[in-house]
């Protein structure tokens, strides 16, 4: 330890001279852009594959830029090899249903836990947290019998309902933190005024938490748009599929009884991919702003 | 005035009542119920006591390899995941320009729908015609076969999570922790003379743990839950070289829907998973500082 701080000054002089500062900031500039570029690269590389024939898929070495570029027709021929517009339609209704349910659960049951007192309060919260690290398998298997019980196989109802009872642990947990960090005054100001709670909810707490359910909506939009595992277990119609499990009739391998799909189409696939990912990015740059500001507020400190 | 701000709460508690109840401990209880049955949905189940637990232990020669196989695969993922992410974070925190950018492009990666992601990469970990063997033999390296690979499945897998989760939520939580850390603090190591280097050490580290800790603990849970990935990519191969413990789970109920035994499983994996989280709770004192705490 002592030596440790003995050795000290001349690493801080080196790097205060106005060279070492200007290197060391280059350096660190570097190490940012070639992360970045790795970060970015599968998306450049998807996008230019999205272009190509499917024998050039297959051209080694790779070709960096499609030797005859076929977008257009590429991004049409996905449209027409599966019903890809079905299917978005399909994703959307799910998401979009699943998502208002989601947002306005989380928001009220996250007022009852920040600002109301009421026995078994805590005892709640602290099952809301645990449950967060429930293994989805061991609630399946009993919700999979539950829903065949109510017919709702192969219906979008096993996707969307569960959202509209609480919208999960962590959506609850993230609006209950942020909603402790507005200051309790503005509640009781309108509490003065006559105002009741459902209204103080909507008038003064759910205005001042844009970036959380800026930050819950793009999550819990891009949970929902992959929800793969619940599309997979119950639908079964494949007119019924959502993209999240339709994107799988691209791979090759997976010739779902469906003859028609049986020759490799991975040229396909890669613009399957950008239009089936363009709706979450579009949404999170749409978001950002609030989005890493409400981010940071779940990151609890233990 | 005290009574009806309770019933108030609990009215708006309602709906997770609810939903707790009908979605997490009914099926929870379900499940631990059919666990000592054998049921395959056509006909009603009948009672078979411990025989699911002492076939998953005794004769099913997948499930505690599976289980092996999932913890390889956290324990690669998770520690590379989380020292990637705080390296990134403390990039990111020196004041550089154009911040939003290089978070937005970090950040990216994790908006990609998985099922893309895992086609995609599927396509790139080609071991013949995939862009990063043909990089790997522009520096001379012969790169291995990743998916088809039965040693290398795994690692490839865990190439997939580094890359989408390290720039992700974690990456702007600890981003966030690093700017709360006081600079009063810093200042103070500085005056005595603490270089950079000690400065993470001794003051950023223990100022970022509890953040550390969290993201450790849900890291651990999320990959030792993977399906997805594995499931579209290698579907378990090759030679079950990436047979998580949910896959075969998946397997049990939905492919051969023995439901029954898939309760068991699961039943016996949640177990494990509250074993390591409990026990990753009692070793977070001798690492985790709270600031707040008293000493």
């Amino acid at each position: 330890m002592a030596q440790q701080v003995m050795r000290q000054p001349s690493v801080s002089r080196s790097a205060s001279t106005p060279a070492g500062r200007l290197s060391s900031r280059a350096l660190l500039y570097l190490c940012v852009l070639i992360g970045a570029v790795v970060s970015m690269f599968p998306f450049f590389w998807t996008l230019v594959s999205s272009g190509k024939s499917i024998q050039e898929m297959y051209y080694y070495p790779p070709t960096l830029w499609p030797a005859a570029p076929q977008f257009l027709a590429n991004y049409t021929e996905v449209f027409s090899t599966v019903p890809f517009a079905q299917w978005f339609v399909n994703t959307v209704v799910v998401t979009v249903f699943s998502l208002i349910g989601t947002v306005l659960s989380a928001t009220i049951v996250a007022y009852a836990f920040a600002r109301f007192r009421f026995p078994g309060r805590d005892i709640f919260f602290f099952i809301t947290l645990a449950t967060i690290m429930l293994p989805v398998e061991v609630t399946l298997i009993p919700t999979y019998l539950l829903f065949k019980n109510f017919n709702w196989i192969d219906t979008y109802l096993p996707l969307i309902v569960p959202s509209w009872f609480g919208g999960g642990a962590f959506n609850i947990f993230l609006m209950r933190q942020f909603i402790l960090t507005l200051p309790l005054d503005l509640d009781e100001a309108a509490k003065i005024d006559g105002a009741s709670s459902w209204r103080i909810l909507w008038t003064i707490i759910v205005p001042l938490c844009k970036p959380a359910i800026a930050t819950m909506a793009t999550l819990g939009f891009i949970g929902n748009w992959n929800n793969f595992l619940g599309a997979l277990i119950f639908l079964n119609t494949e007119s019924k599929y959502t993209l999240a499990v339709g994107m799988r009739y691209f791979q090759s391998a997976v010739a779902q009884g469906s003859a028609s799909i049986s020759k490799p189409q991975d040229h396909l696939l890669m613009g399957a991919a950008i239009m089936f990912a363009l709706p979450c990015l579009i949404l999170f740059f749409l978001a950002q702003r609030y989005f890493v500001q409400g981010i940071a507020t779940s990151g609890i400190k233990g | 005035m005290r009574r009806r701000e309770a019933l108030e709460g609990i009215l708006y508690l309602s709906p997770w009542i609810i939903g707790f109840l009908v979605f997490v401990a009914g099926p929870l209880i379900a499940s631990f119920v059919l666990s000592f049955t054998k049921y395959n949905v056509l006909r009603p189940p009948t009672f078979i006591g411990l025989q699911n637990y002492i076939f998953a232990f005794t004769k099913d020669e997948l499930f505690l390899p599976s289980i092996v196989r999932s913890l390889y695969f956290a324990v690669l993922l998770v520690p590379l995941g989380m020292a990637g992410s705080l390296i990134l974070a403390l990039l990111l925190n020196q004041k550089l320009w154009f911040t939003t950018l290089w978070r937005t492009m970090y950040f990216l990666p994790t908006l990609t729908p998985l099922i893309a992601a895992a086609l995609l990469w599927r396509w790139m970990l080609n071991p013949d015609v995939g862009l990063v063997n043909y990089l790997l033999s522009l520096i001379g390296i012969k790169g291995p076969g990743w998916l088809s690979s039965i040693e290398w499945a795994v690692p490839a897998l865990v190439l997939m999570g580094l890359w989408a989760s390290v720039g992700g939520s974690r990456m702007i939580i600890l981003l966030a922790g690093l700017q709360d850390v006081p600079k009063e603090l810093l200042e103070a190591a500085e005056m005595d003379g603490a270089n950079s280097w000690t400065k993470f050490w001794k003051v950023t580290l223990p100022m970022v743990s509890p953040t550390l800790f969290f993201n450790l603990v849900l890291g651990i849970i999320f990959a030792l839950r993977t399906f997805e990935t594995a499931f579209i990519t290698t579907n378990g191969g090759p030679a079950r070289a990436t047979w998580f413990i949910s896959l075969h789970i998946y397997q049990s109920a939905f492919v051969t829907f023995d439901m029954g035994y898939a309760s068991a499983l699961s039943w016996l994996f949640m177990l494990i998973l509250f074993v390591i989280t409990y026990s990753q709770f009692k070793l977070s004192g001798q690492w985790v500082f709270y600031p707040g705490e008293k000493q």
